[in-house]
């Protein structure tokens, strides 16, 4: 488990530096994983220039018209995926909410760690009744499945595109906080810790020096892990109607459009659904990659 | 053992305790009259001023507490707003249907999951190995919802094989499971694969060999066995995510089950009734958990070397 | 014993009453493009009712030989050649329905690692019938008389209770003990020992040798003991084979093989080793460590740490029958030898 044995002499600076570099070696030798990280970025890529398209429409396409006459038309030349109920083309729509489905993800795992880690780290450093209260309030959290949780907040909260965000996020901080405090303990135990704070350092600096690097694997990993499921939530209750709200071309918010014309137009709800499957596939890719890299139990 | 299961049960209370606040809790923490967000911003005074008389939000926050409390531990959750017909009631009238659901899903994912992650292990490397973990790959990604939309558009309106929507005959029953037991059966097929490739490296499983131990009894009897245990884990945790987590799946069959409850009593802004099925699928959730932990650790008292 | 041994005949000459012959077996393992050669050539016989003891380093190829005896070498191995004959018959490329008949019945093996070697999820009892089942034409009622029998044989007190029990509420010795009913349930011709005794205690290591010997005797089946400490050697083997880096290096009857080593591993060896029927000044232990496989040099690979090695070393040298009745794999006793002849055995460098 311990991966620092020998590597005391190192400031946090070079042991973070070595780290990134090994990682980077293991992560190239897993190919699935190399697959997940190009299409990631590309997809990546595609958000931002479809977000700063529907911004100043560059290149002159429309995922807001609507066109009556050509309503829930399949899949052709004109239309490559087709339109939905209200004439808008579904490929346009597809393109101008990637940035909708990316970045409400990140922004959601993004949250559930900037909570999630500091709760780790003070229950897995401090100990005591400050682990306990913690960890009591995580497993409350635990006690909701999946986006249950998630649902009941944002009932009360209303649906939007923000709190359907504040409210995946809550629900994942349980998750964050159990890993880290787990690789919080770990850490702190190792001899050269004590050592250190042998020599006076204070908590602060022990934490960010020395902890933080030493724990960035599990949050990486589990980082990765968690923006599938969180893109699944999301779309999840977009779809449900209590996440992002119509017209926002929200995929999951899409698939909740198409489903009333499956008889007549089933692409509607085919492509979007399509999208968020290639989406978390490449997360998942991703995420099992780095943990084979990342993981000390895995390495060798 | 029993001290074992004892430390669990005296864990748990102080978790149901917390559940209870929480679930009675969001309601008040919001920014917000409960009884206004209830009736909707734009209900008359009357109105709302009746479901906060009725639901006793005049009294000080920890009498309301109490009063929820005790009436929670006899399984009173209160009236639904929108029919006055009590929240129990309503639960238990939906509670078969989602347990039923969850029963077979679980059973399904069992099944697939165990037939591939066995083939998986068995002829690893394979052209079959690795098309299966592709496909459940796949499995895991997919949105169980979107899946269920798929199944219906092409086994039920492009083959006319199976209905559409509702629950209760066979045919009503087979898109739904598929649609929530895959990601199971993904996630159980990968369990038992690494797990058998764990089993089959192990000294005992050399030592069958060397007893003259037929290959298939090697696999299904010696590994298999071994193998299992990590995998029941997984799908009693499944089994709970079934129970309280088909939302999904019976808002896209229409499936009158507990989710769909919730969702309706969401849009219907009948907060007793959400609180309660909230509060009774959590309860289940660490119920199954609880269950899960206890077998698992009676599995593997044999096996834990320590 | 000194005249049984001559008559016996010790070396690779044919032998009518050798179990078990093995002549030049190679077994490697591919690790990518790459081969290692963990069993390199290996010879051996072992006469009937007798222990054969084959010592070596860890990584010298004595656990790879024994798996490879009951066809167990599993992907990424394979045996590239060679042959393995039990009285008579050939086990390489034997059918594997064969080899499972064989397995456990006429040819059985107990393993280094008492404590995971049995099967955590099913009891003794199912563990000891299991193999009465597949090789005797029993009923149920005989399999479990047969399997207490067995318990008792192995000196396991009151067999009865212990068959319903699971193995993690058994110490070491005791699995170490089941282990041993198990590979003898069914009066097996050959025992493959592999080093049976090292995750042991000490006093439990001696009990456990004595069994085997006491079993072996009245059974009357022959032993092949693999060990890396000489001491078992010495106390319960006829003949030794010694391994270096998959090769037997030096093949003798007990008695020579420690009284006139010729080898100059089996020489170090011997001079590594305490013992109290010679006057010993000081311990003297190998140089260095065994090559790893992608750093073995050409010819004889006990080469670089062999304190005599010279230009001739760099080919590798036969096993040879010299004078005294050993088998050396060395070139120090070839006509072409032009060093120094003959190592004494205790002379402290």
């Amino acid at each position: 488990m311990s991966q620092n044995n020998g590597y005391q002499d190192m400031t946090s600076t070079q042991l973070l530096m070595k780290n990134i570099k090994e990682f980077f070696g293991r992560l190239n030798k897993n190919k699935a994983a190399m697959v997940g990280f190009y299409v990631l970025v590309i997809l990546f890529f595609i958000a931002v220039f479809g977000y700063l398209d529907a911004r100043f429409g560059w290149l002159g396409i429309s995922s807001t018209k609507t066109n009556l006459t050509a309503r829930l038309e399949g899949p052709s030349a004109e239309f490559l995926f087709g339109t939905d109920h209200m004439g808008r083309d579904i490929l346009y729509r597809i393109f101008h909410g990637m940035h909708i489905t990316l970045g409400v993800g990140f922004a959601a795992t993004f949250l559930a760690a900037l909570v999630g880690v500091p709760l780790g780290i003070l229950a897995g450093y401090y100990g005591k009744w400050i682990d306990s209260i913690i960890m009591r309030i995580m497993d409350v959290l635990l006690a909701f499945p999946g986006i249950l949780l998630a649902l009941f907040i944002v009932s009360i909260l209303g649906g939007s595109t923000i709190n359907v965000t504040i409210a995946v996020a809550i629900s994942a901080v349980p998750q964050f906080a159990r890993i880290v405090r787990g690789s919080t303990l770990t850490t702190k135990n190792l001899e050269y810790i004590d050592a250190i704070r042998a020599l006076g350092a204070k908590d602060f600096k022990i934490i960010f020096q020395h902890i933080l690097p030493n724990i960035m694997s599990p949050i990486i990993v589990n980082t990765s892990i968690f923006l599938a499921s969180a893109v699944l939530s999301i779309a999840g209750l977009s779809f449900l109607g209590l996440g992002v709200q119509p017209p926002i071309p929200e995929w999951g918010a899409m698939l909740n459009d198409g489903r009333n014309y499956m008889y007549q137009a089933g692409h509607i709800t085919f492509f979007p659904g399509m999208m968020i499957v290639i989406v978390v596939l490449a997360f998942n890719l991703l995420g099992d990659g780095l943990r084979d890299a990342l993981d000390p139990k895995l390495k060798n | 053992m029993i001290r074992f299961i004892t430390q669990r049960l005296i864990q748990l209370i102080p978790v149901l305790f917390g559940v209870t606040i929480l679930v009675f809790g969001i309601l008040h923490l919001t920014p917000g009259d409960p009884a206004l967000i209830m009736a909707g911003e734009s209900a008359p005074e009357a109105t709302v001023n009746a479901i906060r008389r009725r639901l006793g939000l005049d009294n000080p926050l920890h009498i309301q507490y109490f009063d929820f409390l005790k009436n929670v531990l006899t399984l009173d959750f209160g009236t639904s707003i929108r029919d006055n017909i009590p929240v129990s009631d309503h639960i238990s009238a939906r509670f078969f249907i989602t347990f039923e659901l969850a029963v077979i899903s679980t059973a399904f994912s069992i099944f697939a999951g165990l037939l591939v992650g066995i083939v998986s292990a068995v002829w690893k490397y394979s052209f079959w190995d690795v098309s299966l973990m592709v496909i459940t790959l796949f499995g895991l990604s997919m949105p169980n919802f979107w899946l269920g939309l798929m199944l219906i558009q092409w086994f039920s309106i492009n083959l006319g094989w199976f209905a559409p929507t509702g629950w209760g005959n066979p045919n009503q029953m087979v898109l739904p499971v598929i649609a929530l037991g895959t990601a199971g059966a993904a996630i159980i097929a990968r369990m038992t694969r690494s797990s058998m490739l764990d089993v089959i490296g192990q000294d005992y499983i050399r030592t069958a060999r060397a007893k003259g131990v037929k290959e298939r009894s090697v696999i299904f009897k010696h590994a298999l066995k071994n193998a299992l245990i990590p995998v029941v884990t997984v799908a009693g945790l499944q089994f709970g995510y079934f129970l309280s987590g088909s939302v999904l799946t019976e808002s896209v069959f229409a499936i009158n089950g507990l989710g769909r409850l919730i969702i309706d009593s969401i849009f219907a802004r009948d907060f007793p009734v959400v609180q309660g099925t909230v509060l009774v699928l959590a309860v289940m959730f660490v119920t199954v958990n609880f269950l899960v932990d206890i077998t698992y650790k009676f599995l593997n008292k044999r096996v834990d070397l320590n | 014993m000194a005249e049984e041994l001559q008559q016996t005949n010790v070396g690779l000459d044919e032998s009518p009453e050798a179990v078990l012959k093995v002549d030049d077996l190679r077994t490697s393992f591919f690790v990518g493009k790459s081969e290692v050669k963990a069993v390199d050539g290996v010879s051996f016989e072992v006469p009937k009712g007798k222990t054969l003891g084959i010592v070596g380093e860890s990584g010298s190829g004595k656990s790879i030989t024994a798996l490879s005896i009951l066809n167990l070498i599993e992907k990424p191995g394979e045996i590239k050649g060679g042959s393995i004959k039990y009285k008579g018959e050939e086990l390489v490329n034997a059918k594997i329905s064969r080899m499972r008949k064989i397995r456990g019945n006429e040819i059985s093996m107990i393993f280094q690692e008492p404590m995971t070697s049995l099967n955590p999820v099913y009891t003794i009892g199912d563990q000891l019938s299991e193999v009465i089942k597949i090789h005797q034409k029993f009923g149920p009622k005989k399999q479990k008389e047969r399997a207490i029998e067995m318990l008792k044989l192995v000196g396991i007190p009151s067999p009865e209770k212990r068959m319903k029990q699971y193995p993690y509420e058994l110490s070491g010795g005791m699995r170490q003990r089941v282990m041993i009913a198990i590979a003898l349930a069914c009066k097996p011709e050959l025992l493959i020992s592999d080093e049976p005794t090292t995750a042991l205690d000490v006093t439990i290591q001696a009990q456990i040798l004595e069994l085997i010997k006491e079993l072996q005797e009245e059974i009357g089946m022959s032993v092949i003991m693999i060990t890396h400490d000489l001491g078992v050697v010495a106390e319960t083997c006829d003949y030794v084979a010694v391994m270096y880096a998959g090769r037997v290096v030096e093949y003798a009857d007990v008695y020579t093989l420690f009284e006139n080593p010729k080898h100059p591993y089996t020489v170090g060896l011997l001079n590594s080793l305490p013992r109290h029927d010679i006057e010993q000044d000081e311990l003297v232990p190998i140089k260095g460590n065994v090559p790893a496989p992608h750093e073995m040099p050409p010819g004889c690979k006990f080469a670089p740490r062999c304190p005599f090695a010279s230009d001739i070393c760099k080919e590798m040298p036969e096993l040879k029958k010299i004078d005294d009745g050993n088998d050396v794999r060395c070139w120090i006793y070839d006509e072409r030898w032009d060093g120094e002849k003959g190592v004494k055995v205790y002379e402290n460098k």
